[in-house]
């Protein structure tokens, strides 16, 4: 599915993700913790081939329409005039493109996709009357129609309210029983245990990454948390 | 009282053939310029729209001097200096990592200054005044020709990227990553933009182009939060004005593009104070709340 080869991502040549080799099969979902500026988000714009690597190279088994990518901070105009139920519709670029038409079908599968995450009643609203969990409710809508291989979700429950959110997790379910590969980053460990089988912790290189429950201790978590992440203005150039 | 209505409304256009070659290169500008200026709004860019007119403007400058007053030579030499404007100024920012907005300035400065030294060089005493406002009773046949040829080249183009486009002004991050059109659609719809100001400015001039553009788009979001309907007022809302503007300038000899923009302004007032989005007026009504 998924293979990084010495993979080195970052910014004005500073590195943010540095040297990574990892191998992600599909079907798989992974937890990807570490601390903030670790490299969390960096991983998932470069899978999601948003920023070029610096070096090495990801290779991805997926086709790009295949892969769905959900933002930490989305770049939705929330002043935007258009209705959630055109929002959420907007999932099924891939399969119609700049011209087809909306079939029937097509309906049915956004009605149900709106079920799925309980907005029946804000689907005529505009994106202005959403609230901030609401919106995350009809991003992962949008994110079901994609009917994507490769799901990447950058701190999805970040602000979400308890019920929000465990409406949420069981959509991840959902599509782990449907053989998806989902990368998440998120930060609730217990959250981590027991909806992801693996995980990666990541802060610049690799700390750990395996099957959850062996990757998740306090030793792991200590090393990633005591790594200075800020960039160095004196760095030499890296030779490995 | 009919009388006077018809005197007013019907009978200078049924009258004069230059008021009817007005009246329609307007009405032909008001199907284009509001869905320009919409999205243009809708982009944050409503002033970026203001910075084109001014890059296109020595492009005019200069096909009136080389050409001589050619409708056909002045309308391309704009749209040339329009697109390298707005193309450079994409490259630019899109090398540097600047926001487009500051290398446009850069860029439609840059035009701006090459064209008042190539007039002043050359000593030519070319009127600005016409190139600025425009001179609607003056519409030649060429002049509507090329202004409706390019107005439905322009709404064809819409036509095809309206999809994209929506999406690349609401959720910009979403289009990346399902689609590599987003650079494309954005750079079509900016060449939409310089296409419907050239085709404005030998009508009303390039100042108040930009006015039919932005000003509709404004005052039309006052009205509704659905993208079709915000469209359909602006265009209606557009074309009452430019009716009505032409006519007062008509009848009182006033310059036309002022009385059209007027107008256009006096219905920004009415929404900005009655708009049932966002109407001021709503602040000072009470009305009780709802149950849910």
């Amino acid at each position: 599915m998924i293979h990084f080869n010495n993979l080195t991502l970052g910014y004005n040549k500073h590195p943010i993700v540095h040297h990574l080799n990892a191998h992600i099969p599909p079907g798989d979902s992974v937890a990807v913790i570490g601390p903030n500026g670790g490299g969390k988000s960096t991983l998932l714009k470069g899978i999601a081939s948003l920023i070029k690597p610096l070096d090495g190279s990801i290779d991805i088994s997926v086709p790009k329409n295949k892969i769905a990518y959900l933002p930490q901070i989305s770049s939705i105009d929330h002043n935007f005039p258009i209705s959630t139920y055109e929002l959420i519709a907007l999932g099924l670029w891939h399969k119609k493109g700049w011209f087809k038409k909306y079939t029937k079908n097509d309906h049915m599968a956004i009605k149900s996709a709106i079920e799925q995450v309980e907005l029946q009643g804000m689907a005529q609203q505009p994106l202005c009357a959403l609230s901030g969990g609401q919106i995350q409710r009809a991003l992962f809508a949008r994110l079901i129609l994609q009917d994507a291989n490769l799901i990447l979700l950058d701190e999805p429950f970040n602000a979400i309210d308890y019920k929000t959110n465990e409406a949420l997790l069981n959509i991840i379910n959902l599509w782990k029983r449907q053989n998806r590969t989902i990368i998440t980053v998120l930060h609730n460990y217990s959250q981590v245990k027991s909806y992801f089988d693996k995980t990666l912790i990541i802060a610049r290189e690799i700390i750990e990454f395996d099957k959850t429950e062996k990757v998740l201790t306090q030793e792991n978590l200590n090393k990633a948390f005591s790594i200075s992440l800020s960039p160095d203005e004196n760095a030499n150039v890296c030779n490995r | 009282m009919l009388d006077t209505l018809y005197n007013f409304f019907i009978f200078p256009i049924s009258e004069y053939e230059f008021m009817q070659k007005a009246i329609v290169s307007l009405l032909i500008l008001s199907l284009i310029s509001p869905i320009t200026g919409i999205f243009l709004v809708l982009r944050k860019l409503s002033l970026s729209g203001d910075a084109i007119s001014h890059a296109i403007l020595p492009g005019a400058a200069i096909g009136f001097l080389l050409f001589g007053l050619s409708v056909f030579a002045i309308t391309i030499c704009s749209l040339i200096a329009g697109i390298i404007v707005i193309a450079s100024s994409a490259i630019f920012s899109r090398i540097s990592k600047n926001p487009e907005d500051s290398s446009l300035a850069v860029f439609y400065l840059l035009s701006l200054a090459l064209g008042v030294l190539i007039i002043s060089i050359s000593g030519s005493n070319l009127d600005l005044l016409h190139f600025l406002f425009g001179s609607i009773f003056a519409i030649t046949d060429e002049i509507l020709i090329t202004l409706a040829t390019i107005t439905i080249f322009c709404l064809f183009v819409l036509a095809i990227i309206i999809r994209p486009l929506i999406i690349d002004s609401m959720d910009p991050l979403f289009l990346t990553s399902v689609s590599k059109a987003g650079p494309f659609v954005h750079l079509a719809f900016m060449v939409i933009t310089v296409m419907n100001l050239v085709a404005s400015f030998q009508a009303i001039g390039t100042l108040m182009a930009v006015g039919l553009m932005i000003i509709p788009a404004t005052i039309a979001k006052f009205w509704s939060y659905k993208l079709n309907i915000i469209i359909l007022i602006a265009i209606i809302v557009t074309m009452i004005s430019v009716y009505i503007g032409v006519l007062l300038s008509f009848h009182f000899n006033y310059p036309s593009s002022p009385c059209i923009i007027l107008i256009l302004v006096f219905w920004y007032l009415v929404s900005f104070i009655f708009g049932i989005n966002n109407g001021v007026i709503w602040n000072f009504i009470k009305t009780k709340h709802l149950e849910a």
